[in-house]
């Protein structure tokens, strides 16, 4: 195989391989929650995993990511320890918050990862505030700023997306779009559905994109970063994608019909689709993806043990980290 | 080696429910996401999906049961091929182990849960034989921004008219025509957005300071400010860093009535992770401003309108920064103390002049920062005086002055001779009527009458 081509053959492989690990790090923390070992709320992000996982494979060092509370898979494509993820959620002192966080609140400013942000729709404008600190500092970064269907009814998104065009600032909002706000429907939640529109009077372009499908996913955000970089302004991606799961843990999921849920796990599984497509075009065979599934397995039992053989915070983190 | 499949919790606060259903039966090939049982909480059906792969060995709980304990075994789960007699794996999961201090234990009370103090330095000497300059509160803080700009190319000036206007007050004239458009930056009218946009610039690295044209306009904004400014270092395991400043004229001006009339001081001076600084003289507000920008941490900056044309010596110093979270005693006096901060510091020294004619020698002292209260500055002094008021505009109920008052009857209760005093505006929207205006707000009358009261002179 010429050189180009096994690289471009490792970069899917990749894509793959960053869409298991997502998927399997959520079911294991399902399964940590189950067991009482995650507390509060924990938001899964399984069935998701194209959206996050194409726009890394996109993304150039030095971008910054910021999303709300569903945050586990954002963190995992950014390459964050799995281990450090899991054992925030379980609360302990190896956390990346050191157990001050929790599921919601996790950041890690090496990465450049800004939130992990509880409140619906406050990254939004935080997002548009590390654009506008790349176009201060004469920086070529970009801000992923995600956010939901839910959150795009927010009035402080809005009051961003005037701003970002005004100043022409470097953020590419990412409306992942997975239909439900907890348990309201786009349909009776938004008068304008499509959300690639949401900007359309603050002159904001919206492409439309097919958040099951990672490559999709990848060619859009290349586009739409290059389109930032080059000093055009702000840029939204409205993802649709759909969540397997419900809300948060504790929600049945029961507004939606078995049939829709069905039809989005059998027919269009970001995972299991693309894994079809690798093996279609002979980059790999059955046997390989079971070995990443295993390696994958692997990773994030480690991760599960880690996280719930870690000690708790010491007790005089309770008043550490409230000021610098 | 089979494992067990444990009774799942399905919501923060579960700690049993029914298995109302198996969805699968014995010798059933499951993989990961295969829904096993429904299972009902207190709040709802939820059905319970496989994370392993496996084959199910026994059903250990019928469906139907009712009250079955989270985390007790309901099934096990055989690896390929294996006979269903096998013994199960405990799972790998352990209970959270009880974290222990390093610290060494203390004989009467655990230290390691006690909020850390802050240790304040005393103001810098300012050299004998400086040039004192008289100098506006609004010119005191225009000079610290432009001071401090041209200090640190990181800190910009953000918010509604500060730019092309020259400020709605005035504050930031010729910041413009200094630092161009680029560090002084008009936005529209959208305080949660540019907010929230300034936050996300701070946690990059950036050091903004956010005008708001009053403060009664950053309740649009409060979110931002406590959620995101406030509490993201300590959510971040101290990752995050958001040096900000938020600043503009709070309280009450002059018959702008309810909505354009408050004091917000107690509301930020709650919040863990914020400081609040509320300065009533010009030398102060300059030398604290400059300190609150360089501050590595988010802070409140309360000025006051009716204040701004005010004129008092500044010390003409190349560098005046002042330390935030230390009270300053203006007027020294044996007979009774009296706190206060910004404007109503000025009505307390005439007060104390009045009473001085009558005999009290009253202590003055203006806490400057409402976080961190300068606690041991007001102990002290009540220690010497064993009386108190304190005086404030802002609404009676959970004050800067109810908190003042509470620490000292916690702090310095045998030391008293009197109740602990306030003196407040009245718990009353601020009226528009000049009558009722004046009526809202507490008087230098008011404040004599009190000190009087805790004096016995009555």
């Amino acid at each position: 195989m010429p050189e180009a081509a096994k690289s471009n053959s490792e970069s899917l492989k990749k894509l793959y391989h960053d869409m298991l690990l997502i998927r399997r790090f959520e079911e294991r923390a399902g399964q940590l929650y189950g067991m009482g070992l995650i507390g509060g709320f924990c938001h899964l992000y399984i069935g998701q995993e194209a959206v996050v996982v194409g726009l890394m494979g996109a993304a150039k060092q030095g971008d910054q990511q910021i999303t709300a509370y569903r945050d586990h898979g954002h963190m995992l494509a950014q390459g964050i320890d799995p281990k450090a993820v899991m054992a925030e959620l379980t609360g302990r002192s190896t956390g990346l918050s050191r157990g001050k966080g929790g599921s919601m609140h996790m950041f890690s400013a090496e990465k450049k990862f800004y939130g992990g942000h509880g409140i619906v729709g406050a990254q939004v404008p935080i997002g548009t505030g590390l654009a506008f600190a790349n176009q201060y500092r004469g920086s070529k970064a970009v801000s992923l700023t995600y956010f939901g269907d839910g959150a795009a009814n927010q009035g402080q998104v809005y009051e961003s997306f005037n701003m970002a065009e005004l100043w022409k600032l470097p953020v590419i909002y990412v409306i992942e779009n997975n239909h439900y706000a907890m348990g309201t429907s786009v349909a009776r939640s938004s008068a304008v559905s499509d959300f690639s529109k949401r900007g359309s009077s603050f002159g904001i372009p919206g492409v439309n994109v097919d958040g099951m499908d990672v490559e999709a996913v990848q060619a859009a955000g290349a586009e739409a970063m290059e389109y930032c970089r080059s000093g055009k302004g702000p840029i939204i991606l409205s993802m649709n994608t759909y969540r397997y799961r419900g809300h948060s843990m504790s929600d049945p999921a029961k507004y939606r019909s078995k049939e829709e849920l069905t039809e989005y796990r059998e027919k269009r599984d970001p995972i299991e689709n693309f894994g079809k497509k690798l093996i279609e075009r002979g980059l790999v065979n059955e046997q390989d993806l079971k070995q990443v599934d295993a390696e994958v397995k692997k990773v994030v039992v480690q991760a599960a043990e880690f996280a719930t053989e870690s000690p708790e915070p010491g007790v005089e983190e309770l008043y550490t980290d409230i000021y610098a | 080696m089979s494992t067990e499949i444990l009774m799942p919790a399905l919501s923060p606060t579960m700690e049993e429910g029914k298995l109302s259903k198996w969805l699968v039966k014995e010798g059933d090939i499951v993989k990961s996401g295969t829904i096993l049982a429904e299972i009902e909480t207190d709040k709802a059906t939820m059905e319970f999906e496989a994370v392993d792969e496996g084959k199910i060995g026994q059903i250990l709980v019928a469906e139907g049961t009712e009250g079955v304990k989270v985390n007790s075994p309901i099934a096990t789960l055989l690896a390929e091929g294996e006979a269903p007699g096998a013994a199960p794996a405990k799972k790998a999961a352990s209970a959270p182990k009880e974290a222990k201090s390093d610290a060494p234990p203390k004989e009467n009370k655990d230290e390691s849960h006690a909020a850390p103090k802050f240790a304040v330095p005393a103001d810098p000497e300012v050299p004998e034989g400086t040039e004192m300059v008289m100098t506006t509160v609004r010119d005191a803080l225009r000079d610290a921004m432009a001071e401090e700009m041209r200090r640190d190319e990181l800190v910009f000036l953000m918010g509604e008219e500060v730019a092309e206007y020259q400020g709605a007050y005035k504050i930031s004239q010729g910041l413009l025509e200094e630092f161009s458009a680029r560090r002084v930056i008009d936005t529209p009218i959208t305080e949660h957005g540019f907010t929230g946009l300034a936050v996300g610039a701070a946690f990059d690295g950036l050091k903004p300071i956010v005008e708001f044209m009053t403060w009664n306009f950053a309740m649009q904004a409060m979110d931002q400010i406590i959620n995101s400014a406030a509490k993201t270092r300590y959510m971040s395991g101290g990752q995050m860093s958001c040096s900000i400043v938020f600043r503009g004229p709070n309280g009450a001006a002059a018959r702008v009535a309810a909505q354009h009339s408050q004091d917000y001081a107690a509301w930020y001076a709650s919040v863990p992770g914020m400081k609040v600084i509320a300065p009533y003289s010009a030398a102060d507000a300059k030398g604290l401003l400059k300190a609150a920008i360089r501050d590595p941490n988010p802070v409140c900056f309360l000025e006051n309108e009716i204040l701004y044309g005010k004129s008092f010596p500044v010390p003409k110093l190349d560098d005046y920064v002042l330390p935030i979270g230390k009270a300053r005693i203006c007027r020294p006096g044996t007979d009774v103390t009296i706190v206060s901060y910004s404007i109503t510091v000025g009505q307390a020294l005439e007060a104390a002049e009045k009473l001085a004619e009558e005999g009290i020698e009253a202590e003055v002292i203006d806490l400057r920062t409402l976080r961190p209260l300068d606690m041991d500055t007001v102990l002290e002094s009540v220690k010497k005086t064993n009386r108190i008021v304190t005086f404030e505009q802002a609404w009676p109920v959970c004050s800067i002055g109810s908190e003042v008052c509470s620490r000292v009857a916690l702090e310095a209760f045998d030391y008293l001779d009197a109740p602990p005093t306030k003196v407040s505006g009245k718990d009353v929207p601020m009226p528009y009527a000049a009558n009722l205006e004046k009526l809202a707000l507490p008087t230098i009358l008011d404040l004599v009458e009190a000190v009087k009261a805790v004096c016995y002179k009555a």
